[in-house]
């Protein structure tokens, strides 16, 4: 198990670089500088703007300065659209996005999960065919729609529910369930693939024959098996959910991380850009080695212990 | 990851753990509440990019700054172009008949928000900071009509040197095409990108060694190239800094008055001092937290940040809110109508409107144009249509066939339906533009500009392109923002139908459309144009040769002349006579296609009393009141 983790630690390090490298060159070979601005700004300023964000080196030279940067003093840089450390930016944005991340996955597993497994125990019935054309137009209709549907809808009407803002509890209520809701509409349909299968299988009947009740045999052997889609599944979800989503962030006011991955292109803030975007990585990363962990115990036909040598 | 604090994960868990403890609040608004506490929401779209005022450059920005900061005369509240007095008191120019001296009397009482004294040193400091090179203002050129900030700002080493030695053999015009500052097009290897003023002692030095690497044209003789190099040297060896040689024109007889000589007469200077790039910074408290070149430094931080104005900031968090209140410390303290602002950065038009209409803020920063007539039909009461100073337009590269050709630009610019624009895709009450410089005040304002298909299709026809015969293709670079290609969809379905051209539409995001720009690469470019401050020149001197945003490649001698000209007459109106005949030199050459003078489209609750139309959107806010409206958002 410890090698295996170590092998995907050092594994999940090379495909940061290789993000890292990508990002940088992509973000060089974007048209403008980010001092490229309306107003009158004279050459000489611009030289020592480029001067003060050490952006007047060599490519090669800047190539390796930021990750040097990073790993000596966590220096992430200094946004130059933002005028502050591209760290405190994060910092500051995050917790927003884990926070809405969270409450988006409690709404994606606790509505999904459910709808899948009903689905799946009373397959092609109508209640099949309803849920899961439900779950179709979850997955189908985006974010810009069903938020400000949401908004117009019921915060409009529901008192103590606001269109946007973040600040009471009850503000997080409609973006989570904007964010959550097409992972939901994922999550049902893998949920009902997966229990299908398994509740096909021989292992099944058996338990059926040895007198044990449907539910049991449906929660305690279908479900094992039967989540496993899910789970693959909700490792990078998760790691997205908790970055943070431009459109709900925009849509609902919401100081979440997600905003500054287009807002740093667009004023070509290279080094908040390539900051979202490591941070991001590491993320996904964690995610789906904890997820793939969890495959690990919750399915025996995995054997960790082989797959790292 | 450790750097995310601990308390901030816990707080906001503890937040939807007790989400469910809530019941439903009833009835009262945000902004009824706020009302009632004095406290004014605005939508403000973004987040700032800071709080210092030499440093950011944006409008959003300086609405936060007004509040926190105060410069030498305030804005009237609803008249134009008026000031009141502010840190000063009185001013006026030491000569009435040439006011290019001009003489502020600082209030005694006038103190920084720490209760520290504010005198003509800070405004010293203040506009010294803003000048210097290293802190790499976006906006310094606002100071360049005091005497000498010019030079100084771009480091004109060699000039400042050689400017007053009368044994320098030639005169300084001679040396025009030297490059002296960088010069982005030059050769890599060589010197001249980075420009003869900039050389370090240890950069001169090779070049005395090795003078080939420094491209200097032919003209210009041996001995005053080495004259040049050797001085230059021997002033960076001296580590003197370029302010000892300049004979900066502001200064401070006492610590109550600051005297500013400029470069040349300006009768509204008073106006130009209303911009925040002429806002006094706390020398104290910027020294305390770094150098007066040092850009990132503390002394704006939340628990740091010191200003003069009529509030101070309470409580900052990012991408969420700023919060000011009031300053006690503040000279007129007792006459500050309201308690607080609180600006909120909504970037999304839609989101900001929906905020309003739930009672969540008192003021749009402005109407989404879609939601514009929704909103007159439902809640009237609430939308404010008023004149900005802005003029949108079209420019044209005038280096590229076919706008090579006058006649060509003037058959695109009568061509142009500027009215059915306005009314079937625009709909936000834009003014048609008869040209350049929109209404305001004692300025004539031009009425060149008119549609008129018939003489548009003559002079193309003279041009050479009958029926739009033999016109190339033309590309029209625009945003990619949904409003600006439906704009553009218009006037090319205009174009094609008067002048039977082809226009293709090149969407492009911001920063790619600025370099295209910038780059000359475009045949017809949207663009527009937003008033520093209230004067004709604010949209006039932007097209000189030389200056930054021109970019059409449009000049002429004889409107830079009348410029200079007007420059340097004293009598306001010989000198708006003098400007509108520029304006109406450039009009008749049209290097730009006026479309509209700009609009400002926004809700406000009628709870805000006093805040009226103001041309530049420059509201003082120690002015503003907060009472209920009985029977506002009733509906």
């Amino acid at each position: 198990m410890f090698r295996f983790i170590l092998g995907r630690l050092l594994q999940g390090l090379l495909v940061l670089f290789a993000l890292y490298t990508i990002t940088f060159f992509l973000a060089k070979a974007m048209p403008g500088e980010p001092f490229t601005t309306e107003k009158n700004v004279s050459e000489t300023t611009k030289q020592y703007l480029r001067k003060l964000y050490g952006l007047d080196k060599p490519l090669p030279a800047q190539y390796i300065i930021y990750p040097s940067k990073i790993i000596t003093d966590r220096d992430f840089g200094v946004s130059t659209s933002k005028g502050r450390p591209v760290r405190d930016i994060i910092a500051q944005s995050f917790p927003v996005s884990l926070i809405l991340g969270l409450g988006a996955m409690s709404f994606a597993i606790g509505i999904g999960i459910p709808i899948g497994i009903i689905s799946a125990v009373r397959k092609n019935s109508w209640v099949d065919w309803s849920l899961m054309a439900v779950a179709m137009v979850g997955i189908c209709v985006p974010a810009f729609t069903i938020g400000p549907l949401l908004q117009i809808l019921i915060a409009a009407n529901v008192p103590g529910l606001k269109v946007a803002g973040w600040g009471n509890p009850l503000d997080f209520l409609l973006p989570a369930f904007t964010l959550g809701l097409v992972s939901a509409a994922y999550l049902a349909r893998l949920t009902r693939g997966g229990v299908l299968e398994i509740l096909s299988q021989d292992f099944i009947r058996t338990a059926h024959a040895k007198g044990l009740s449907p539910t049991r045999v449906i929660l305690k052997h279908g479900l094992r098996g039967g989540l496993l889609p899910s789970v693959a599944y909700l490792g990078p979800a998760f790691a997205a959910m908790i970055s943070g989503s431009f459109i709900v962030e925009t849509i609902f006011q919401v100081p979440g991380m997600g905003q500054h991955f287009v807002n740093a292109a667009i004023s070509r803030d290279e080094f908040l850009l390539m900051g979202v975007a490591l941070f991001f990585g590491f993320l996904i990363i964690m995610m789906n080695l904890i997820s793939d962990i969890l495959t690990g115990i919750l399915d025996p036909r995995v054997r960790i212990g082989k797959a790292a040598q | 990851m450790s750097y995310i604090s601990k308390k901030t994960v816990k707080k906001h868990l503890f937040g939807i753990l007790i989400i469910f403890s809530l019941g439903g609040c009833g009835g009262e608004t945000a902004v009824d509440q706020a009302t009632r506490d004095g406290i004014l929401i605005i939508g403000n779209t973004s987040e700032p990019k800071g709080l210092d005022p030499h440093i950011v450059s944006g409008v959003l920005e300086s609405n936060i700054i007004g509040s926190l900061f105060e410069g030498l005369v305030v804005q009237h509240p609803s008249q134009e172009g008026v000031a009141l007095p502010g840190v000063a008191e009185k001013w006026y120019p030491s000569n009435p008949d040439r006011p290019d001296e001009w003489i502020f009397e600082l209030r005694k009482d006038a103190k920084w928000s720490d209760g520290e004294p504010l005198t003509a040193e800070d405004f010293l400091f203040a506009f010294r900071r803003i000048l210097t090179p290293e802190l790499a203002s976006d906006y310094a050129f606002m100071l360049f009509y005091i005497r000498d900030a010019e030079p100084f700002h771009k480091s004109q080493r060699a000039y400042l040197i050689f400017r007053n030695d009368e044994s320098f053999p030639v005169k300084w015009e001679s040396l025009k095409k030297v490059d002296f500052g960088p010069n982005e097009k030059a050769d890599k290897k060589t010197f001249n990108r980075k420009g003869l003023d900039h050389l370090t002692a240890k950069e001169l030095e090779t070049l005395q060694a090795t003078p080939s690497h420094f491209n200097w044209p032919e003209s210009v003789a041996v001995e005053i190239r080495e004259l040049i190099v050797s001085k230059s040297l021997e002033f960076a060896k001296s580590g003197r800094d370029l302010w000892e040689l300049i004979n900066f024109g502001a200064t401070a007889p006492n610590a109550h008055t600051l005297k500013v000589k400029l470069n040349a007469p300006l009768p509204f200077l008073a106006e130009i001092t209303k911009h925040y790039t002429w806002f006094p910074v706390p020398k104290h408290v910027v020294l305390e937290h770094g150098t007066i070149g040092e850009r990132f430094t503390d002394w704006t931080k939340p628990a740091n940040l010191v200003g003069n104005g009529a509030f101070k900031l309470k409580s900052w968090r990012f991408n969420d809110h700023i919060e000011v209140e009031r300053n006690p410390n503040y000279w007129d303290a007792d006459n500050v109508g309201i308690y607080g602002i609180r600006y909120l950065p909504i970037s999304n038009l839609f989101t900001e409107d929906r905020m309003f209409y739930d009672g969540l803020l008192h003021i749009t920063y402005t109407l989404a144009p879609e939601l514009i007539e929704y909103s007159r039909t439902h809640y009237p009461e609430f939308v404010r249509n008023e004149l900005y100073l802005g003029t949108y337009f079209i420019r044209t590269n005038v280096t590229r066939e076919p706008f090579t050709d006058p006649r060509v630009r003037l058959a695109f610019s009568m061509a142009l339906d500027q009215e059915a624009i306005i009314d079937n895709v625009l709909q936000g009450g834009q003014k048609p533009a008869g040209g350049l410089v929109p209404p305001f005040g004692g300025y004539p304002t031009s009425s060149a500009v008119k549609f008129d298909p018939v003489a548009a299709q003559k002079l193309l026809a003279e041009a050479g392109y009958p029926g739009g015969k033999g016109l190339p293709d033309i590309e029209f670079l625009t945003t990619d923002k949904e409003s600006s290609k439906a704009t553009a969809e218009a006037m090319q379905a205009i174009w094609k139908k008067h002048l039977g051209a082809n226009i293709k539409i090149k969407q492009m995001e911001w920063t790619s459309y600025i370099t295209n720009m910038f780059d000359k690469n475009y045949d017809l470019a949207a663009g527009g144009w937003i008033g520093d401050y209230m004067d004709p020149l604010t949209f006039l001197d932007m097209w000189m040769k030389d200056a930054g945003n021109n970019r059409t490649g449009w000049s002429s001698e004889t409107f830079e002349k009348l410029l200079a000209e007007a420059g340097q007459t004293s009598d306001p109106q010989a000198r708006y006579a003098l400007l509108a005949k520029a304006e109406s030199l450039f009009l008749n050459e049209r290097p730009i296609l006026p479309l509209y003078w700009y609009t400002r489209n926004y809700l406000i609750h009628p709870d805000v009393k006093g805040w009226d139309p103001l041309l530049l959107d420059n509201h003082p806010y120690k002015f503003l009141k907060l009472q209920r409206d009985t029977g506002a958002m009733e509906n």
